[in-house]
This record gives structure tokens, C-alpha cells and sequence, in this order.
């Protein structure tokens, strides 16, 4: 068994690229949800509508990255004032059911064989990339400390994605101590006092959903960077799920909750897909086939959160007083 | 610190706009704050809420009382945006306030309680004082981001909330969360936060239910303090001893529509009280043939019941 291997893509699932798509993904929920009790279970729209806004404004129409950028950025403003505008005033349970039909409309018309001219069917888009490796201040080579070690492209993707990560906390911390966070903490727990207030609910609850929606279209950037390329699976509503299990690993309305619940999310994930796949290579386990690892890894998740819920419910970092799912 | 039972100028005043005031649903006075017409809220073929006019005189602490189902709460929420009337008019200060979302209602002076007391359990209390404040900088998402826009704003907030919390004696409770206090203490934080907002008119929803006797007289004192400062109240409350207690005028309803309105002394001797708050449990007898019907059928019932019984 190869243990050397197993442990040096354990330590690089930590900061990896999959790791940082997701913190942004988990961020920006713990925004909606963790903050201000929205359920937004359509995440995953908000990471897949800026990744193809960069792709599709790229390689279909041929303007530069930074356009691209910008109209990714713009069509997530856009579908969080789609979604919100007639669900923000209803109950949280019918903002979540919109958002997870929506997410998977917008996947389908990606896929969409009636689109492929725009999107690229199921094969997606590629190419787009040129733009922002060209500002790419690494020459060729390996980076990192001693066995661990990103290329040129990746160091350059993952040192983009940290900034973000670390802005995006800063934003969160620095709003959550400050009156308007006050507001929307407030909402979280009961809406028709804050109105009782004088504060205008609907209003906070948009600008939640927009801000979290930005940070998590960052995550979609980062995705389409990091490999290059987008394709409409990517975005399905199993990121979204995972993105809830970060949340609720790393503590909800934490700021450092989704960072480190990621971490831990990915570092788990990794080693137990290599462990298993070294021990089956080695005849230690004969009961399943190195195919299977991926489907039982993802049950061992499923389990995990069940037993989180169960005996950690408010996760690593989060206040009970404060905010737990209630489980039992 | 309260006023106790010496009446002082402000009772004393709103006693005298009362003093000749004709004792009739909907009757006029002197210095409204708030008037109604015509509000109607149906719920499918329930007709819940029927007002056809009703004023609240500026200053006073008007008393909202009624049997169980009486449409008391439902006006409530008419008034002040949290539910949306069929029909009617109402204005506050003069400026019309029906179809006016609750927010914009809280903001223009008229500010409500919740009958299940809304402390928001998991801010500290001192928090929950100061989302109460109306204006702050710092709730605008770009002016959050620069703290040295709005911390001079906190500031002041802060020690006018520290104020409020020692009168209301919810001082020691500061940081505590507000889901740590006891009911009556939420229902004192409730006032007290709705007082953030510097209002004209405060409106309590049964402010003394679940309350431990020991704090009622805090809480009526509460009250009472609030017409001294100036303030309009109207409250909703079941506690009789209460309403003759502090109320200056009392506003009764039944099946959603004013019935009697008159002096907290009196008014329980009026005979469309006594038939509102005892036909409560049957179908009130609308003339004297109709009660006689009702006396006979239950005669019939019963002596059918005492039959039955000796054919065993």
C-alpha cells in the first residue's frame, strides 16, 4: 500500500481546487441560510449561470475574459431578482422549492440539444481560459512545500481562489458585525417582528440573496478556471446538497464555518476514496470493485451527516444557543 | 416613578376629553389620531372583521376588549399592515395608512406588540433593543462595510437603550439572550423595544397574557408611564381588572364589529356587554321572541333528556 500517496492528495484535497469551489459555494449559503434562515436550495444556478455567463460570452461570442466576468456577475444579479421578487414574500419553504426547480432549469437548458449552438449540450464549453492564464504572474514549473505541489495553472487558479475566499470572508465578518447584519439575523428568527420594526424584510432578504449568490458565483469561476472547461452536470443539485453539508459540518452562521467545513468535507472525501481504492488494489477488500468507491463514499457522507445532525447539530464551530438544526 | 393613583395632567386631560362624549359605537372625538371607516376582512364565508367607524383619541390609553373571537386581533393586523383588509379606510395623523405595508407603518409612528410575545430569543437583549431604532446608517449594505460610518449612530443608540432597559429594570439582562428571560420579561422587552422606535401610538396585544402576577403592576405602570410621555395607546387585554384599572375609554367588540364604546366603569353594565360576553357560547338571541324560542327549545331538550332517562 501506498501510504506516501495516499497522504500527499489527503493534504492537497485541502486546499484544492474542488475545496475552494465548494467554500465559495458554502459561503454564500451560510449567508442565506445561516444568516438569514433563507432556504436556498438552488445554489448551484447561481455557480453555473456565471461560469457559462464567462464561457458563453468568451468562446460563443468572442468578447474578452473580463466581459465574460462581468456578464456572469450580472446574470446572477439577475436570476436572484427572478427568484426572489415573487417567492421573498412567501413562506421560506416556497423559496425552496423555486430555487431547486429553477436550478435544475437552468441545468436542462444548458444540456439542452435545442441550445448547443450556445451552450455546448452535454459536452459544455472550453476555451475560455486564455484570457486569464495570460495574466499568470508563475512561470512554467512546480509550486508548493516539499511533496506537495500544484502546477504553474493551478497555483496560479488557487491563489485566485483563496483571495476570493478570504474577501468574501472579510465581507461576511465585517457585515454581520454591523447593523444590517443585526437586521437580518433578526429576520432569520422571526420576520414579522423586524416588520413590526419598521425594517423593510423584503428588501434585506434580496440583498442576502444576491450578495450570497455573488460569493457563490465566484465558486463557479474558480470551477470553470480550475479545469478549463464547464459542463452542465457539474452544476446539478448535488453540488448545492453538498454545499448544505458544508455548512452544517463547519457550523452554520460561523464565517470560518464553510472554510473549515469544506477542508474537512474534501480532506474525508479524498482519503477515503484513496484508502479504499489502495486497500481493493491490494486484495484487502474483496467485496467491491474500485468503480464502486465513488457511490460509497458519497453513502458514508449521507451517514456522516445523519450522525452530525444527531449528536453535533449546531457542527464544529457553531453556538447551540445561537443557531442548531433541530433533529430530534 | 410611575404614576400611581394621583391622576396627573396627562390622565387628567384625557379624562376631560372623555368626560362628554355620548356613549355610542363610532362616537367622535375631540383629537383623533387614528380614525377608521368601514373595515372589512373576511375569511372564506367568516366575516371576522366589520368596523364601520371607530376614532382613538390622541393621548388617551384606549382599551380594545371583546369575547373570545371577537375579531380584536384581526383588527389589529388590519391596522398596521401585518394582514390585508377587503375593504376600508383608515388614517393616522391625517395621512391615510390602509394599504400601507407594515414596515411603512411602524416607521410613521404606529407600532405594535404581538399577542405571542415576539422577543427575538436568540439576539442578547441588548440587540433586541437596538434593531428597534429607526434611521441607523448602518443598516444600508454599503454603509455596514465602513464601521466608522455608524459607529458614532450605535453609539447613541446604545445609551438610549441602556436608558429604556434600567427603567423597564432589564438592565442586569443586557447581554443575556432575550430566550433566557421569563414571559413577563419579554413582554417588558417588547414594549421596551417598540419604545426604540420612538412611537406615537403604541399598540399592545394583550400585553399582560402569561404574565406572573408579581410584574403586572410593573407592566401597568409601564403603560400608564407611556400616556405620560405623550404617547396614544390602544390595547387589546381579557383582564377586566386591568381595563378599569388604566384605560380611559373602552372599545368593545363582537363578531367583528363595535358594539358599545364608554368609560372603563361603566361599560360592563351595558347591555349589549353582558349580551356579547354571555351569549359568547351560544347564538345570542337578537330580540326578546327569539331568546323566548331559545328558553323553550332548551326546556324541550331537557325534558326529552329526563324522559329517556325513566323509560330505562
Amino acid at each position: 500500500m501506498d501510504w506516501f500517496n495516499i497522504m500527499v492528495t489527503t493534504v492537497e484535497a485541502a486546499v484544492g481546487v474542488e475545496t475552494v469551489f465548494y467554500m465559495l459555494a458554502a459561503i454564500g449559503i451560510n449567508l442565506h441560510f445561516g444568516y438569514t434562515g433563507l432556504l436556498n436550495f438552488g445554489q448551484a444556478a447561481f455557480l453555473g449561470v456565471a461560469a457559462y455567463g464567462l464561457a458563453v460570452t468568451v468562446v460563443t461570442i468572442g468578447l474578452p475574459f473580463w466581459v465574460g466576468i462581468g456578464i456572469g456577475l450580472a446574470s446572477v444579479i439577475l436570476l436572484a431578482l427572478l427568484l426572489g421578487i415573487p417567492t421573498l414574500r412567501l413562506r421560506a419553504d416556497y423559496l425552496a422549492i423555486v430555487t431547486i426547480a429553477a436550478a435544475e432549469i437552468v441545468r436542462l437548458i444548458f444540456r439542452s440539444v435545442t441550445f448547443k449552438d450556445y451552450f455546448g449540450g452535454s459536452d459544455g464549453r472550453y476555451g475560455f481560459s486564455e484570457g486569464f492564464f495570460a495574466m499568470n504572474p508563475f512561470s512554467k514549473g512546480e509550486y508548493g512545500i516539499g511533496p506537495f505541489t500544484f502546477n504553474e495553472r493551478v497555483t496560479w487558479v488557487l491563489l485566485i481562489g483563496w483571495i476570493l475566499v478570504g474577501l468574501s470572508c472579510l465581507v461576511i465578518y465585517m457585515l454581520m458585525k454591523s447593523p444590517w447584519g443585526r437586521v437580518l439575523k433578526a429576520i432569520r428568527e422571526d420576520e414579522e417582528a423586524v416588520r413590526a420594526l419598521g425594517k423593510n424584510v423584503f428588501s434585506y432578504k434580496m440583498q442576502s440573496l444576491i450578495l450570497g449568490g455573488l460569493i457563490g458565483s465566484f465558486g463557479g469561476y474558480i470551477y470553470a478556471l480550475g479545469y478549463a472547461s464547464v459542463q452542465p452536470d457539474a452544476f446539478s443539485t448535488e453540488l448545492t446538497f453538498y454545499a448544505y453539508t458544508i455548512v452544517i459540518l463547519g457550523g452554520a452562521a460561523r464565517v470560518f464555518g464553510p472554510v473549515v467545513g469544506s477542508m474537512i468535507f474534501w480532506v474525508l472525501l479524498v482519503f477515503i476514496g484513496n484508502l479504499l481504492n489502495e486497500l481493493i488494489e491490494a486484495q484487502y477488500i474483496t467485496w467491491m470493485s474500485v468503480n464502486q468507491i465513488g457511490a460509497f463514499r458519497f453513502m458514508l457522507v449521507g451517514l456522516g451527516l445523519v450522525l452530525l445532525l444527531v449528536f453535533r447539530p449546531q457542527g464544529i464551530f457553531g453556538d447551540k444557543r445561537e443557531i442548531a438544526l433541530d433533529a430530534r | 416613578m410611575h404614576a400611581e393613583t394621583k391622576p396627573t395632567d396627562h390622565k387628567a386631560a384625557a379624562l376631560a376629553a372623555f368626560k362628554d362624549l355620548q356613549r355610542e359605537p363610532g362616537v367622535t372625538k375631540p383629537d383623533p389620531i387614528l380614525v377608521v371607516d368601514n373595515v372589512v376582512r373576511r375569511f372564506g364565508g367568516l366575516t371576522a372583521v366589520d368596523v364601520k367607524h371607530v376614532e382613538i383619541q390622541r393621548g388617551s390609553i384606549t382599551a380594545l376588549i371583546g369575547p373570545n373571537g371577537a375579531g380584536k386581533t384581526t383588527f389589529f393586523n388590519q391596522l398596521t399592515g401585518f394582514d390585508t383588509a377587503d375593504a376600508g379606510e383608515w388614517t393616522f395623523n391625517g395621512s391615510r395608512m390602509n394599504g400601507v405595508a407594515a414596515h411603512k407603518v411602524a416607521r410613521s409612528g404606529m407600532v405594535r406588540t404581538f399577542q405571542l410575545t415576539k422577543a427575538l430569543s436568540k439576539l442578547t437583549v441588548i440587540e433586541n433593543m437596538r434593531l428597534g431604532a429607526q434611521n441607523q446608517k448602518g443598516e444600508s449594505f454599503f454603509r455596514a462595510l465602513l464601521p466608522s460610518s455608524w459607529r458614532a449612530q450605535e453609539d447613541e443608540i446604545t445609551a438610549r437603550a441602556d436608558e429604556l432597559l434600567a427603567r423597564f429594570k432589564l438592565d442586569a439582562k443586557r447581554e443575556d439572550f432575550a430566550g433566557s428571560l421569563s414571559g413577563g420579561q419579554r413582554k417588558l422587552l417588547e414594549m421596551a423595544r417598540a419604545l426604540m422606535v420612538r412611537p406615537e401610538l403604541v399598540m399592545l396585544d394583550e400585553p399582560m397574557a402569561g404574565v406572573n402576577p408579581a410584574l403586572t403592576q410593573s407592566l401597568l405602570g409601564h403603560v400608564k408611564d407611556l400616556r405620560e410621555q405623550g404617547m396614544t395607546v390602544l390595547f387589546v387585554e381579557h383582564d377586566m381588572d386591568m381595563v378599569r384599572d388604566i384605560s380611559d375609554w373602552v372599545i368593545v367588540m363582537a363578531q367583528g364589529t363595535v358594539i358599545a364604546e364608554g368609560p372603563p366603569d361603566t361599560i360592563m353594565s351595558d347591555a349589549r356587554v353582558i349580551d356579547a360576553y354571555l351569549g359568547a357560547h351560544h347564538d345570542a338571541p337578537l330580540s326578546e321572541e327569539e331568546l323566548e324560542e331559545q328558553l323553550q327549545e332548551a326546556e324541550a331538550a331537557l325534558e326529552a333528556e329526563v324522559e329517556e332517562e325513566a323509560g330505562k
